[in-house]
């Protein structure tokens, strides 16, 4: 398809700004103009309308059809929220409002909203206060560790080492290297659980904290989980929570409640506001009570005749993560999500996830080889089976012969101590119906690679593009029409 | 339930089908470990949530003719951006992992990096990061890798807020950051060489600054690489529709706010960081990229690239953290920046700057309103000064109606007079006559 830049005809126009009202009072001067246009398409509206409609007709989303994609939840985000997005009141609101005298006074409907929301997130959580500003998972994971870094500062501490279970996102290292720690891996047991042999073995006085995701990856709940967050306390640690899992327990069980310091959310997956294509979202970090001194400014505070406020003097505060509140059109989606579902929908949620996860898990079993065949929460990890292996096929076979029936394929490759893994995961908002061909769908295909393994390497065959040549695209570097 | 689609039969039907139990599902769960409190109120009706929030919505006050800017910006947003970003291809989509099903999201953001590279004359962008102020921590960390330095230089008529975030988030880190002092308007050039040397990664400044002034950073660009340090440019996407590029100026690592190309206000985001390089920068660059290349026949392809730099690969040894972005908000620039094309932008960039130097001359009519900055250039900000605190000037224009200018003592010590008013292309001759007969009754 043709780039828009290859669609221009020099001299047609699309929307301008109409006629001024105003004279040309001052030229600038001409050294500090550019000295030629930007190169921007030149195109009609109607155009440039129909090459984003053609686009869109290329891409895939919830909305299409299945989306099973691993450790991503990707389910239903409600129209009603977008739509309540829009509202003027919401979307014409100058973030800087705030900031005049008595200026919070012109911002009270959104102030109650990340007031509230505060008060449900740590309700939900069982923590003891939140931020909004972290702009997405991987910034609350960063704001995570700023804040145990100064909580460990706050105390004196020399502590340089952060431990994360080998099956981790590559977030969870990155945002701990990033924060300025040293990263050590806690491999696996064989039951897919972090070994707490070798956990044991790493703790010491130099051990900062731990990040974990509960359940994790594979899709699996630790029981020992407090036993971990106690071990890690015994050192004068602090225990990281990464919520991006937190589908599978909503409404259930509480990180708070298992000994966890600090959590982040992902409120664009286990609150239903929409990926984006990749974003934006949201990431908002919860503390215990000890760690909110260190939680960023500025916070919303109730005052006691009922009117909310920004309180900015907080001196152990580790400081602005955001130039504002975060992204407040994603928090206040995920607010009117919470809002909808309420404390019985909540718990719904992660009944049906894990149930829906469970179902496809026992349907595929015979069919392909199960990470771990035993109870599993919001999210299922399988391997090819040894016949397929010895047929040359790999889970990126079977993920692109799942495009040609319809579906978007699970995750691949994650996580990478799984071999050939495919991870996935199938949310509540999906009916039986849907899983049922998938599931038909996926046994098809398992059936395809003993038979004709050769149809399932040449997929998709019904997308606007075959396989594309990666190794070429990283090689002969191409990231921009200039 | 709301979203939930299992009737009590299929749920009992499928429990079965797999000798389960809704109990079973969550047995791997210790019993002590399980809620004991779960307060939450009941959950309402759609068209109660609906009712509920516009009561909300209607307790902030958007009714205020704003010439208020500070680094975000009220312009005018043509609907078919709406339209084409509502499409739920996009929008529910996810990270374009799968390129065959993702060609939409790919190719936009390919076309989208393309047009930040035009905008700013820089040779490579990457799909986005959060805002404006993360993306300039971003880039001083990757100038920080590029050269193997620490000692930063930032002068402080850089955004206040960006320079307060960049802080925040490199206390636990090695980071040598100098503050230069703004010079009438422009960044402290005495300061900046003075303190520039052989350790130094990189010197950050602004155009237009945080005073609306416009700056050329050639020299400090030259002055940088004589010691091999960079030049990291921030600025403001649609003055570019005019002013001189930082690509131009022969800067290293561009970032900026992206919100002025498309996105409303809402309250501080969701926003979009934008960043552009040099080419020979690229792999030290964080975040997603798109490359083009092709199919099994040979047919034009996009796919995400250069992916042994992220995270999920490199885990700790990754260029940055980031995994989800902006990707929404980039579409958004794109379509913006397609619908105005080049005429459009330059044209809007240039009543910006017609509007605003109307206000300026209407304001500094006014007996007792003092320009800040004596023969400076501006773009669509200015600081003026008043007789009296601005902070409560500010205040009593509220009540007639305005979001006029912001009180510059919150973030710079002896401007207790000063503030900075915006115009944008959206306010009219006549509104900007009224905001100047309202400034001089309350004066």
């Amino acid at each position: 398809m043709k780039l828009l830049f290859e669609k221009s005809v020099p001299g047609r126009r699309g929307v301008g700004p109409g006629p001024s009202d105003v004279p040309t009072t001052i030229h600038l001067n001409g050294d500090l103009l550019r000295d030629r246009c930007a190169a921007l398409p030149e195109l009609s509206e109607l155009d440039v309308v129909r090459h984003f409609t053609e686009l869109s007709r290329r891409n895939f989303g919830v909305d299409t059809n299945f989306y099973p994609l691993g450790s991503c939840t990707m389910k239903y985000n409600p129209k009603v929220a977008e739509r309540i997005a829009g509202y003027p009141g919401f979307a014409h609101l100058h973030p800087l409002l705030p900031q005049l005298r008595m200026g919070d006074m012109l911002a009270q409907g959104a102030l109650a909203i990340l007031y509230e929301m505060d008060l449900l997130l740590r309700e939900i959580t069982g923590m003891m206060g939140f931020t909004m500003q972290p702009m997405a998972g991987a910034h609350g994971e960063l704001t995570g560790m700023m804040i145990m870094a100064a909580y460990h500062r706050d105390k004196g501490s020399q502590k340089t080492v952060l431990l994360a279970p080998d099956s981790a996102h590559g977030t969870n290292p990155a945002s701990a290297a990033i924060a300025g720690y040293r990263v050590v891996s806690i491999p696996s047991g064989a039951d897919g659980l972090m070994d707490l042999a070798a956990l044991k073995r790493a703790i010491g006085d130099d051990v900062a904290g731990v990040m974990l995701t509960c359940p994790n990856t594979l899709g699996l709940f630790n029981p020992h989980i407090r036993e971990i967050c106690d071990l890690i306390h015994s050192v004068d640690g602090l225990a990281y929570y990464d919520g991006a899992n937190l589908n599978a327990i909503v409404g259930k069980a509480r990180p708070g409640d298992f000994g966890f310091d600090i959590v982040h959310l992902n409120l664009h997956k286990t609150f239903a506001t929409p990926h984006g294509g990749g974003g934006p979202g949201a990431g908002p970090v919860g503390v215990k009570e000890h760690l909110v001194p260190f939680l960023p400014v500025s916070i919303v505070v109730k005052r006691a005749d009922g009117t909310y406020a920004l309180e900015y003097n907080r001196p152990k505060s580790i400081g602005y993560v955001a130039p504002f509140y975060g992204n407040f059109g994603i928090v206040l989606r995920a607010y009117v999500y919470i809002l909808l579902l309420g404390k019985e929908g909540l718990a719904r949620v992660a009944e049906n996830a894990v149930l829906n996860a469970n179902y496809v898990r026992c349907k595929l079993k015979g069919h392909y080889a199960p990470a771990f065949d035993k109870l599993c929460k919001h999210e299922c990890v399988f391997s090819t089976t040894e016949e397929m292996a010895a047929n040359g096929v790999h889970a990126i076979d079977i993920a692109k012969a799942l495009i040609d029936r319809g579906f978007h394929p699970p995750t691949v490759y994650f996580p990478t101590i799984v071999k050939e893994a495919m991870m996935i995961e199938p949310t509540e908002t999906e009916s039986k119906e849907t899983l049922d061909a998938f599931i038909a769908a996926m046994i098809e295909i398992a059936e395809l690679a003993q038979k004709d393994p050769e149809q399932l390497k040449a997929a998709p065959v019904t997308t606007p593009v075959s396989r594309p040549n990666e190794t070429a695209a990283a090689k002969n570097l191409n990231i921009a029409s200039l | 339930m709301p979203f939930i689609p299992h009737t009590e039969q299929q749920q009992r039907q499928m429990l079965a089908e797999i000798g389960l139990t809704m109990d079973g599902l969550f047995a791997d769960i210790p019993a002590d470990l399980k809620a004991q409190s779960f307060h939450l109120p009941a959950g309402l009706s759609e068209m109660e949530v609906r009712n509920r929030l516009a009561e909300l919505a209607g307790k902030n006050s958007v009714d205020l003719t704003l010439f208020l800017g500070g680094g975000f910006y009220d312009h005018f947003i043509p609907s078919a951006v709406y339209s084409i970003i509502s499409r739920s291809e996009f929008y529910t989509a996810y990270t374009p992992y799968q390129p065959e099903l993702s060609q939409g999201t790919l190719q936009a953001i390919y076309e989208y990096q393309s047009s930040i590279c035009r905008l700013t004359d820089m040779e490579v962008s990457n799909a986005s990061l959060y805002d404006g102020g993360t993306a300039m921590y971003e880039a001083m960390m990757m100038a920080m890798r590029i050269t193997g330095r620490n000692k930063v230089i930032i002068d402080d008529s850089v955004h206040p807020i960006y320079r307060v975030m960049i802080h925040s988030h490199t206390q636990n880190l090695p980071v040598d950051l100098n503050e230069t002092h703004c010079t009438n308007g422009l960044a402290n050039r005495a300061e900046i060489l003075d303190r520039l040397d052989d350790q130094t990664a990189a010197i950050i400044v602004q155009n237009p600054n945080f005073f609306g002034c416009i700056d050329d950073f050639t020299d400090l660009a030259k002055a940088a690489h004589e010691k091999g340090a960079l030049l990291l440019v921030s600025c403001y996407p649609i003055s570019l529709g005019i002013l001189k590029t930082p690509g131009a100026m022969g800067a290293d690592i561009v970032t900026g706010e992206g919100q002025s190309l498309g996105m409303p206000m809402s309250f501080g985001g969701p926003y979009l960081g934008f960043m552009a390089a040099r080419k020979e920068h690229v792999r030290k660059m964080p975040g997603r990229v798109v490359g083009e290349t092709t199919d099994r026949e040979g047919r034009r392809a996009f796919v995400l690239t250069l992916q042994a730099r992220e995270q999920h690969i490199r885990r700790d040894k990754a260029t940055s953290n980031i995994c989800s972005n902006e990707a929404l908000c980039a579409l958004t620039a794109l379509v913006y920046l397609a619908l105005l094309g080049k005429e459009g932008l330059k044209e809007t960039a240039q009543r910006c700057a017609d509007k605003a130097s109307y206000a300026y001359q209407r304001l500094t009519a006014i007996k007792g309103v003092e320009p800040h900055f004596k023969a400076r250039w501006f773009f669509n900000e200015f600081v003026l000064d008043l007789p009296c605190e601005a902070a409560d000037v500010i205040a009593r224009l509220i009540e007639k109606g305005f979001a006029t200018g912001f009180p510059l003592s919150r973030y710079y010590k002896g401007m207790e007079n000063s503030m900075l008013i915006c115009v944008t292309e959206k306010r009219t001759r006549q509104e900007i006559g009224m905001l100047a007969e309202a400034v001089e009754s309350v004066l």
